[in-house]
């Protein structure tokens, strides 16, 4: 019988330095996840530290000034219509992509046959999601402030936006879609349902977390898009936010981005500090709707 | 009867259930209620149904043996026309319900499964309440009345109600396997279908779980025809009173009572196969 005993599995060499290639690995991987985190950190840091001082309640419920002494000490200048204006062009975008892209997201799960113009289809979407923001603004342009007539109204904003982001929302209410197990509609027909019943008692109301937490996310990325707003002729400043009525639709607006952008192109220095509290602002809205859709996704994962 | 196309309220006059039913003996009425007549089923250029002719009788439990991939849940969806959901499924043949083809041109195939229903192999309840779950399919058959009654009724017939009776709020997916699996037969049963087809309905569970089931199956031969996929030989000797041995191919190799089938083939693949040489 051979021995055996602990002092056959001693450490050798060999094993030493595959260890070692081991930590070296984990290492660099920790560097990487450190250089994302610090990055942002820095970001956020220096932002509220620029803004400090010049963000207080009264830069949230009043209209801009041309006059930088004018943001200090309660003085009643700020980014309300803007924020205002953001927050209906985010609302109204929201509506607009939830029912076309879980109408087309259903579509393409459920009923599309599988051809290959159903493929092409599915290939060019995800396509989309990836084409710049500006050429959305051009598109926009053309066809929403142009052909259409619209003008540079909210209504074109809000269209705009959500050609761009309605590739990621299909894409992602896809995802959500196919992820519903077909023992589920197996079990929906098996009663006698009809698929419209199962779509509308089983797959949708599975789905909705996953639509919901995509959607959300889109629409964050969404709200900062400067690019195609400049190019569609939002206002740059607004002095009174959208009136709370359906004309607001077809009337100029204003946007976050656009009024930090403005501030950022004034020559007194002051602005500096008023666009980073308006990023502060902005930044603060985007993180509120991340972390809606990380409550929605905890809240429905089983 | 007509399955075409009937309105939610002509489906009511489907059920031959009797009302109160309390005997255990399932020897049924014998007659034929199901009657397959030489049906092939293709998944694209794959046979994997080889002309099955058999009768299915009424108020029994019919089970369907045989080695995996040799058909036996095929032919089971073909009798409610769930093979219609896979886009490359053909069957050709007839089969018979109460002397109408369901594969007529019209027979519609939601009306057909509320005459039908079905039992699958992993418990799938939604993730609804026990009482949403139950009262799904009186819903959407529009037998929505007396609501709380039919539940209660269903979880009592599936053998579930003294579990469940006090939490119809909580959600189907907190109870056990077993007890979801009773929760989808008592789902099944609810809108009185008159054939209940199950799918390995015992297979994912534990063998206690298992035996509950088996119990429940032979008293719900009182009131509705169950045909009954297994791959436990012993399960189809327990609680069948017609076996079918499906073999690799397709082919329906025998079908006869249970005992004889187990006691005395005439097949020697079967005798073979029920013995454990093969499959």
């Amino acid at each position: 019988m051979a021995t055996t005993g602990i002092d056959g599995f001693g450490s050798d060499a060999t094993l030493d330095r595959k260890r070692l290639y081991g930590r070296v690995f984990v290492g660099l991987c920790f560097l990487s996840t450190l250089f994302g985190v610090a990055a942002l950190l820095l970001l956020v840091g220096d932002v509220i530290y620029e803004s400090w001082g010049w963000l207080d309640l009264t830069f949230l419920t009043h209209p801009p000034s041309w006059f930088p002494e004018n943001y200090v000490d309660g003085r009643g200048a700020g980014i309300y219509p803007a924020l205002i204006g953001s927050l209906f062009l985010i609302v109204l975008t929201a509506v607009f992509t939830i029912f076309l892209g879980v109408g087309a997201a259903i579509y393409l799960e459920e009923y599309a046959p599988d051809t290959r113009v159903t493929r092409f289809i599915e290939a060019n979407i995800a396509n989309l999601a990836g084409v710049p923001s500006i050429v959305y603004g051009l598109l926009g342009l053309a066809l929403f402030v142009r052909a259409a007539g619209l003008g540079s109204v909210l209504l074109a904003g809000a269209l705009t936006l959500t050609l761009l982001i309605l590739p990621i929302v299909i894409v992602a209410a896809q995802e959500a879609v196919r992820a519903v197990p077909d023992s589920q509609r197996r079990a929906a027909y098996g009663v006698g349902a009809t698929k419209w019943e199962v779509t509308r008692d089983v797959v949708l109301p599975s789905a909705m977390p996953g639509i919901m937490t995509g959607t959300i996310l889109a629409l964050a990325r969404a709200i900062g898009e400067t690019a195609p707003l400049i190019m569609i002729g939002a206002a740059t400043t607004m002095f009174a936010p959208p009136r709370l009525s359906p004309g607001a639709l077809f009337e100029p607006f204003g946007a976050m981005p656009m009024q930090i952008f403005e501030w950022a192109s004034q020559p007194q220095a002051e602005f500096q500090h008023i666009a980073a509290a308006g990023s502060v602002v902005l930044l603060t809205v985007l993180l509120l709707m991340n972390a809606t859709a990380i409550y929605i996704r905890n809240r429905y994962d089983r | 009867m007509s399955l075409d196309d009937t309105p939610t309220t002509d489906a009511e006059s489907m059920t031959t259930t009797p009302t109160v039913t309390t005997t255990d003996d399932h020897s049924g009425t014998g007659e034929t209620i199901i009657e397959s007549r030489d049906i092939d089923v293709y998944y694209g250029d794959t046979q994997a149904l080889d002309g099955i002719s058999m009768e299915i009788p009424e108020q029994q439990v019919t089970a369907l043996i045989g080695p995996s991939g040799c058909g036996k849940s095929t032919f089971l969806r073909s009798i409610n026309r769930m093979n219609d959901l896979i886009d490359t499924a053909r069957v050709e043949g007839e089969i018979l319900l109460r002397g109408k083809n369901i594969y007529d041109d019209d027979v519609d195939p939601v009306a057909l499964r509320r005459a039908v229903g079905m039992v699958f192999q992993e418990p799938n309840p939604f993730p609804k309440s026990i009482y949403d779950n139950v009262a799904y399919g009186l819903r959407v058959q529009g037998k929505d009345d007396n609501l709380d009654e039919k539940v209660e009724d269903a979880l009592r017939r599936a053998a579930i109600w003294d579990e469940v009776g006090d939490q119809l709020d909580s959600s189907g997916l907190d109870l056990s396997g077993g007890q979801q699996q009773r929760l989808c037969i008592a789902r099944a049963i609810a809108p009185d279908p008159e054939v209940i087809l199950m799918d390995e309905p015992a297979s994912a569970l534990d063998p206690v779980a298992t035996s509950q089931i088996e119990d429940l199956i032979e008293d719900l031969a009182s009131e509705f025809t169950v045909v009954i996929v297994t791959h436990n030989m012993q399960q189809a000797a327990r609680i069948s009173d017609k076996t079918a041995v499906f073999l690799t191919g397709g082919e329906l190799v025998e079908f006869g009572d249970t005992n004889r089938i187990f006691e005395n083939p005439n097949s020697q693949r079967v005798e073979d196969y029920i013995t454990g040489k093969f499959g």
